[in-house]
C-alpha cells in the first residue's frame, strides 16, 4: 500500500508483547538474583501438571526447596494440593483469562520469599494455545502431553510444542491399555517442528520414568547454584 | 482467545504514540503477524474494535500483514519456506533448522488522524 503524500505516519517496529516481555525480563532477573530455577509447566487441562508436581515434591522435597505458582481460571484447589505437601504455593486466579502473563507472575512473586527457594514451578493455565505466547520470565518451558490426548498433539499445537525445552509424555502407565499412542510418533512430531527437546515418558501415579525427569530438574537446578 | 489481551497491548502502544505525536486520533494501524506467533488474524480483527472503543483508535482500521514462515537449515545451509507444523529443510529434509521468519508479532506503522486542538 502506497502512503498518501500528506500522510502523517510513524514507523514503529515494536513487538506487541513488548510490555509483557519487559516485565518477564524483570522477573527473570529477580529469579537470578535469588539463584532460583523457574520452570513453566504447560499442557491441556487434565494432562496431570498438579499430579506431576505432587510426585516431584515428594521425591525432591528433601534435597531441594520448591515453591509453586498456580494458574487457574477459578478455585484455590491446586494450590491447596501443593500446600498439603508442605510447599508454599501462590494461587493466581485469572478469571476469564486463558493464560498467565508476566505481570500476574510478578504480583504473585510479592507473596513469595525466594531466598530459600531452589526451584519455582509455575503451573500455567491448562491450555495448549494461549500460554505459549507469553514469556513469564521462566528459564525453562516444560510441555506435558498426556497419553489419552493422542500422539499427534505437537503437530496440532506447534506454537506450544515449539516453545518446549522438555516434553513429558504423562500418564504413560496407560500406554499399554490405550494401545494407540506411540511415543516415537509424538517425538517425530516434535522434531518436525525443529525442536531438539528431549521427550520423556513418565507416570506420576506409578513412578514409571520419573527418575529421568527428576534427574533433569536436579541437573538444571544444580547449574544455577 | 488471548487476542483481546494482545489488542489491548496494541492500543496501549498506539495511544502512547498518538500522545507523542499530539494527535487526537489515528486512522490506520499496520501489524505484521507470523503464523507461529500463536495469533489468529480473524480473532485479532474481532477483538480489535472491543479494545479500540473509546480510544484514539476508535475509528482506526487494523491492517494485518501475514508474515511467511522461512527456515534456515543448520545442516546444509539452505533457506526454504515451511509450514507451521513442518519446519524441516525443504532441500535436504533435516529437521535441525532455525526459524528466520514466521513468529513475529510487530506493530509496524501507525497513520495519524487529526491533530489535537
Amino acid at each position: 500500500m502506497t502512503p498518501a503524500a500528506d500522510e502523517h505516519a510513524v514507523e514503529v517496529l515494536k513487538g506487541l508483547l513488548d510490555a509483557n516481555d519487559h516485565e518477564a525480563l524483570h522477573n527473570r532477573e529477580h529469579f537470578e538474583r535469588h539463584n532460583v530455577l523457574a520452570v513453566n509447566l504447560m499442557s491441556s487441562p487434565g494432562a496431570g501438571k498438579t499430579a506431576l508436581l505432587e510426585a516431584t515434591i515428594e521425591a525432591l522435597g528433601k534435597d531441594l526447596n520448591i515453591a509453586v505458582v498456580e494458574g487457574d481460571l477459578e478455585t484455590e484447589n491446586d494450590a491447596e494440593r501443593i500446600r498439603a505437601k508442605g510447599v508454599p504455593a501462590i494461587q493466581i486466579t485469572t478469571g476469564s483469562a486463558c493464560h498467565l502473563d508476566a505481570h500476574m507472575v510478578h504480583d504473585a512473586l510479592h507473596e513469595l520469599e525466594l531466598d530459600d527457594v531452589d526451584v519455582l514451578f509455575i503451573e500455567n493455565v491448562g491450555n495448549l494455545v494461549c500460554p505459549a505466547s507469553f514469556d513469564l520470565g521462566q528459564h525453562i518451558n516444560v510441555a506435558l502431553l498426556s497419553t489419552p490426548e493422542g500422539d499427534d498433539k505437537p503437530a496440532k499445537y506447534p506454537v506450544m510444542f515449539r516453545a518446549a525445552d522438555l516434553v513429558l509424555v504423562t500418564k504413560s502407565d496407560l500406554l499399554e491399555v490405550l494401545g494407540d499412542f506411540s511415543p516415537d510418533a509424538a517425538e517425530r512430531c516434535v522434531r518436525q517442528i525443529a525442536n531438539p527437546a528431549p521427550v520423556l515418558k513418565v507416570s506420576a501415579k506409578t513412578g514409571l520414568g520419573m527418575d529421568g525427569w527428576l534427574d533433569w530438574i536436579r541437573r538444571e537446578a544444580g547449574s544455577r547454584e | 482467545m488471548h487476542e483481546l489481551s494482545l489488542c489491548e497491548a496494541l492500543i496501549d502502544q498506539v495511544t502512547t504514540i498518538a500522545r507523542e505525536q499530539r494527535v487526537s486520533s489515528v486512522s490506520d494501524i499496520y501489524v505484521r503477524v507470523g503464523p507461529l506467533s500463536g495469533v489468529e488474524g480473524p480473532l485479532m480483527r474481532n477483538a480489535f474494535p472491543i479494545a479500540a472503543a473509546g480510544t484514539v483508535a476508535d475509528q482506526a482500521t487494523l491492517h494485518l500483514e501475514d508474515a511467511g514462515i522461512r527456515v534456515r537449515c543448520e545442516e546444509c545451509g539452505a533457506e526454504s519456506d515451511a509450514k507451521m507444523n513442518n519446519l524441516v529443510c525443504a532441500a535436504c529434509g533435516d529437521w535441525r533448522t532455525t526459524l528466520i521468519s514466521g513468529d513475529e508479532l510487530i506493530l509496524q506503522r501507525v497513520v495519524m488522524g487529526e491533530a489535537r486542538v
